[in-house]
């Protein structure tokens, strides 16, 4: 079909002469993983705090806690960055959204793309949270109960020890979704690794090379991501239960 | 702070629900066709036969090592140009809705197999032996004995899927193809109303999804009354 293939193409000059092309996708590839990093601690803190509120007995906080999982989790990831990065702005008290307004973009989009994903995520690692919670046999509370603990001491010394060790499997997989999810970050300008492939695209005139480069990428980050953490998943596993020795 | 103005909303009104069709299509056909083909997928994986298993083995986890949106993206930008040169398609012809679709339907597929695989695992092994003892073939004891039992496990699984499907379709933004989202941020765009248009948007999918959401667990409930 005519193609010239041009593999060679990653080493020439960028247009803007101060890069390679392989320089530009390394550029999205060091912003894909900084982005996906920063906003996984996010997800993980917000995600850990919420999910055990929905495990408490009250009420109240519980609701609150339900609340913002369906929230976050029945409205599209596109629509939230949106929302993040163009309405935000306009809500805030005015000063405070001139500040954001005027700040460099690449700030703006960074920073819009980090709360977005890392909220996001924390109510898909809150459901994690909250069903190893759920896991954990009733005996468990009760003998902390029992033995004169108040029930935040109960959490924190004998449930949340043995709940985060159960949750680091299934949340193994959000973690790869969230560099997955990272490329959706692209459509409001952010260049990282999917935003670079387009660009690449443009300004090689060469697609193929451009896009199974960037494809390749992001397998080879799922492939690290993988390896490590189920190294991680063995050292931490439970004694006695599914993957423990 | 912000006026709200919320009125270039009831004017855009069909424009939106013209986009919501596409939306709703897209969705609909990722569903079935995804359905189908990760069928298949997942019959492959669990089969005997080493060089299908592995087919299987690598499409599911390929589609599922790459993001939606670069796979959305190589749809768009490179696929309608590979086929229209296969098939002499004149250029220039808007292929992105049929893009959308396969591109869509492929990805899911990924996923479905995955559910369907342990759909298929969970029913128990004696029901095979049992259609194999009374001289069924495999394609019968798959068909008339195991599928039925393992998609009744499988709906609410397989409709969860279809609410994040129908979540995901926004990302065909990426083509500027006009679902509900693209024409939501069209409007907005179009009236300098961007604020009021992505939050009624917003709105719109949560309602949808979170209405979609209750009638699962409910549907569990009946199903797995736990």
């Amino acid at each position: 079909m005519g193609y010239q293939w041009n593999w060679g193409v990653f080493f020439q000059p960028s247009a803007t002469g101060d890069d390679t092309y392989l320089g530009w996708m390394f550029a999205g590839f060091k912003m894909t993983i900084g982005l996906s990093l920063s906003a996984w601690v996010i997800a993980l803190l917000l995600g850990a705090l919420v999910g055990v509120l929905r495990t408490v007995p009250n009420k109240l906080l519980a609701g609150i806690a339900t609340a913002y999982v369906e929230l976050f989790r029945n409205i599209p990831l596109l629509v939230q960055l949106f929302i993040w990065y163009f309405v935000l702005p306009e809500l805030l008290p005015e000063s405070l959204g001139n500040a954001f307004k005027q700040s460099h973009p690449v700030l703006q989009q960074f920073f819009a793309s980090m709360v977005c994903l890392g909220l996001f995520t924390s109510a898909r690692v809150a459901e994690q949270v909250r069903s190893g919670i759920n896991s954990l046999p009733k005996g468990q509370k009760n003998a902390g109960l029992a033995l004169g603990f108040t029930l935040p001491q109960t959490y924190r010394f004998v449930m949340l020890p043995m709940a985060f060790r159960l949750v680091v499997p299934p949340l193994t997989s959000e973690f790869l979704n969230i560099f997955k999810n990272s490329a959706v970050c692209s459509t409001i300008g952010l260049l990282e690794l999917a935003a670079q492939g387009r660009q690449l695209v443009d300004y090689t005139a060469q697609p193929y090379e451009s896009f199974i480069a960037v494809t390749l990428a992001y397998i080879a980050i799922n492939v690290v991501v993988m390896t490590l953490m189920h190294k991680f998943e063995r050292r931490i596993a439970v004694p006695g239960y599914i993957g423990g020795k | 702070m912000h006026d709200f103005d919320w009125s270039s909303i009831p004017g855009a009104l069909p424009f939106l629900w013209d986009g919501m069709k596409i939306s709703l299509v897209i969705t609909l056909q990722a569903v079935v066709v995804g359905i189908v083909w990760g069928t298949l997928l997942a019959m492959m994986r669990l089969s005997s036969i080493k060089a299908l298993s592995w087919f299987a083995a690598g499409y599911v986890n390929l589609f599922r090592a790459v993001p939606l949106v670069m796979v959305l993206l190589w749809f768009f930008l490179i696929v309608p140009e590979f086929v229209g040169q296969l098939f002499n398609i004149p250029k220039g012809t808007d292929m992105r809705l049929s893009s959308a679709m396969a591109g869509f339907a492929l990805f899911e597929a990924a996923y479905y197999s995955e559910i369907i695989r342990a759909g298929i695992q969970s029913v128990s092994k004696g029901q095979m032996a049992a259609a194999s003892a009374l001289g069924m073939t495999y394609g019968q004891s798959m068909r008339l004995v195991v599928l039925p039992q393992a998609f009744r496990n499988m709906v609410p699984l397989l409709l969860t899927q279809a609410i994040i499907l129908f979540q995901d379709t926004s990302l065909v933004y990426v083509s500027a193809l006009a679902d509900f989202f693209g024409a939501a941020y069209k409007v907005g765009d179009r009236d300098g109303r961007l604020v009021e248009l992505l939050l009624f948007a917003g709105a719109v999918y949560f309602v949808i999804c979170f209405s979609a959401s209750q009638i699962v667990k409910r549907l569990q409930k009946k199903y797995h009354p736990a």
